[in-house]
């Protein structure tokens, strides 16, 4: 690490990763774990989510899709299978890889608007396609026996298991985050993001730079919809693919800075705790989702680099350190 | 025989389907912005029929008119507050604002109305045909569409106002050199796009039960319309619309309905891959 300073980029993500996971295990309670599991979901969703929006400029509707499946591949490899937990995990993310490269191939030639109504079109026929799926469980999902967690320790050691070794998903969702947005291959999406046509005349392989970058952005959700869905013992279409989902995560991407690698860490973070708020608050309880929109459209607006985005342009000499 | 009437039942669908489709084309073919306050839009409308009919006892055609104009203003409302000022950017910030403000609407709606299922409770009896039966109000919904499909093209061809609104799709710029107003034109053609997804949604509420989140479904259909008939083509939604309605009148009888959806939008994927100008073409 002689060039330890160029990595100044990583330190704060890194940080804040191994920082929550500490602070989880210092607390020890389990309702802080539980709290902190769904935020740091969120980061490695928005992470991966970044790599094709922020990166390369294309708006995907349906990101949930590679959970969502990745979920049902190793749900069912688990429950109906027998296979272990950590293998059905890989499982999950090679599907979601599979998937992402198929369609790759046959959507990502389109461009802005088409693009992104080709995706809330997959996410759309996706959903309705699992609900009708019997090996899947059709429209009641499936269910987990409860003997399952033995293997794990029991229920409760499970839990925590699970909490950890998302963490380390986490940690290594950033990690690749931030080597794409580093490397020559970064750089080729970032410019695909900013002239496609221009991109290609100074010799970025433009359709498959993207692919690739879609394949690793649906690869970590995959990872992760079998551990999520294994923690919560039952898995149904309407859990799997929630649309909604989809967009609360552009929404947080776009709050901390699309096209950062830190930006999505704080977006999500920000975004998961307020929505924790406003759905414990006798205020707001209601009205969440309206909360949520206004907070979309004033950054939409008003702020379209999003805090770190903002941030960099405000005050060049944090740079190095805002990567 | 069977056949002929799920078929008949499918194109009189078919006809709210387009017009609902035909504001989202509208749309997209004006100013280049996939709506995604369109949902809200149907939804609202939806429950103001139902609201008018329920405390007012208000016929609901009379309801969905009055709807209509509700609906132009909110459109126009949205396209000012939450459009204007970024129409000229990337497609991802516009998609977002349209999008925020769907759950802005969703949020207050449900604060409002709760989650529950409603209807409206108006019937027409029903009008044979033959050997086929329909609905009275399938019947009068298909002839509402068809009546404002035909009066939303007699504005663009025949008047001042409509003649801007094509000028302003062909080329804004040019549009602008010649002293168009653009951007009133704009804020026109989004309220007037949301006008017809208005009385396509109060079409709707006079014959299926509804509750705050329909009008994702229908958003998605329009969608689905759009692309069948070519994005930015609002004839072509219309005839989208009837092939949709069609399809969905016609596989439930060669399989269960629960897969209606993945045909639907398994085909919408397909013709966006092969052909993302649409069946019968966008216009430009």
């Amino acid at each position: 690490m002689k060039n330890w300073q160029k990595h100044l980029g990583l330190l704060l993500p890194v940080l804040i990763i191994v920082g929550i996971a500490v602070g989880v295990k210092l607390t020890g309670k389990p309702a802080t774990r539980e709290a902190f599991f769904t935020v740091l979901k969120a980061i490695a969703l928005a992470s991966s989510l970044n790599m094709i929006l922020g990166y390369t400029g294309y708006v995907s509707f349906a990101h949930i899709i590679f959970f969502g499946l990745g979920g049902y591949v190793g749900f069912y490899l688990v429950s109906a299978q027998g296979w272990s937990l950590w293998l059905a995990m890989l499982a999950g993310g090679a599907a979601a890889g599979v998937l992402a490269f198929l369609l790759g191939k046959a959507i990502l030639h389109l461009r802005g608007a088409y693009f992104a109504l080709a995706t809330i079109g997959v996410n759309a026929a996706m959903q309705a396609f699992v609900t009708n799926f019997e090996p899947f469980g059709g429209p009641i999902g499936m269910n987990l026996n409860f003997q399952v967690y033995q293997q794990y320790g029991g229920a409760a050691q499970a839990l925590e298991t699970a909490f950890y070794v998302l963490a380390g998903i986490a940690l290594i969702s950033v990690i690749v985050s931030y080597l794409i947005r580093t490397s020559k291959f970064g750089l080729g999406l970032l410019a695909i993001r900013e002239d496609e046509d221009a991109a290609e005349v100074m010799g970025v392989v433009a359709p498959n730079a993207k692919t690739w970058a879609y394949v690793i952005s649906a690869i970590l959700p995959g990872i992760i919809g079998p551990l999520f869905f294994f923690k919560n013992g039952n898995i149904e279409p309407h859990d799997a693919f929630p649309l909604q989902s989809s967009i609360e995560l552009i929404v947080m991407v776009m709050l901390g800075g699309y096209g950062t690698v830190l930006g999505p860490i704080l977006g999500a973070t920000a975004y998961q705790r307020m929505r924790g708020y406003l759905l414990t608050s006798p205020i707001f309880k209601d009205i969440q989702l309206s909360v949520a929109g206004v907070l979309l459209l004033l950054i939409v607006l008003f702020v379209p680099a999003g805090v770190v985005g903002w941030l960099r342009n405000r005050f060049p000499i944090l740079r190095r350190v805002l990567q | 025989m069977e056949f002929l009437s799920f078929l008949v039942d499918g194109l009189l669908m078919g006809f709210v389907y387009g017009v609902a489709a035909i504001g989202m084309s509208l749309i997209w073919g004006v100013m280049k912005v996939i709506n995604l306050s369109h949902n809200v839009l149907i939804v609202y409308s939806m429950f103001g029929v139902y609201l008018l009919f329920n405390t007012l006892e208000m016929n609901p055609y009379l309801a969905i008119l009055l709807m209509a104009i509700v609906g132009l203003l909110m459109g126009i409302l949205i396209y000012t507050v939450a459009l204007h000022r970024v129409i000229d950017a990337p497609q991802l910030s516009t998609l977002l604002a349209t999008f925020s403000v769907s759950m802005i609407m969703t949020g207050v709606a449900t604060a409002l109305w709760t989650n529950s299922p409603r209807n409206v409770d108006f019937s027409l009896g029903s009008i044979s045909l033959g050997p086929i039966t329909l609905p009275g109000t399938r019947v009068v919904a298909a002839l509402v569409a068809v009546l404002a499909a035909a009066g939303l093209f007699l504005f663009l061809y025949r008047t001042r106002p409509g003649r801007y609104i094509r000028a302003v799709a062909n080329n804004r710029m040019a549009a602008e050199m010649v002293g168009v107003p653009s951007n009133q034109i704009l804020a026109l053609s989004f309220g007037l796009g949301a006008m017809v997804a208005a009385i396509s949604g109060g079409l709707i509420a006079t014959f299926f039960p509804f509750n705050v989140l329909s009008g994702m479904n229908y958003q998605l259909k329009s969608f689905v319309v759009c692309v069948l008939g070519g994005l930015g083509n609002p004839f072509g939604a219309l005839v989208g619309g009837l092939i949709l309605g069609a399809l969905e009148g016609v596989i439930p009888i060669f399989i269960e309905t629960s897969w209606v959806p993945v045909f639907e939008f398994g085909l919408f994927v397909v013709i966006i891959i092969f052909r993302p100008s649409g069946l019968l073409g966008a216009k430009q």
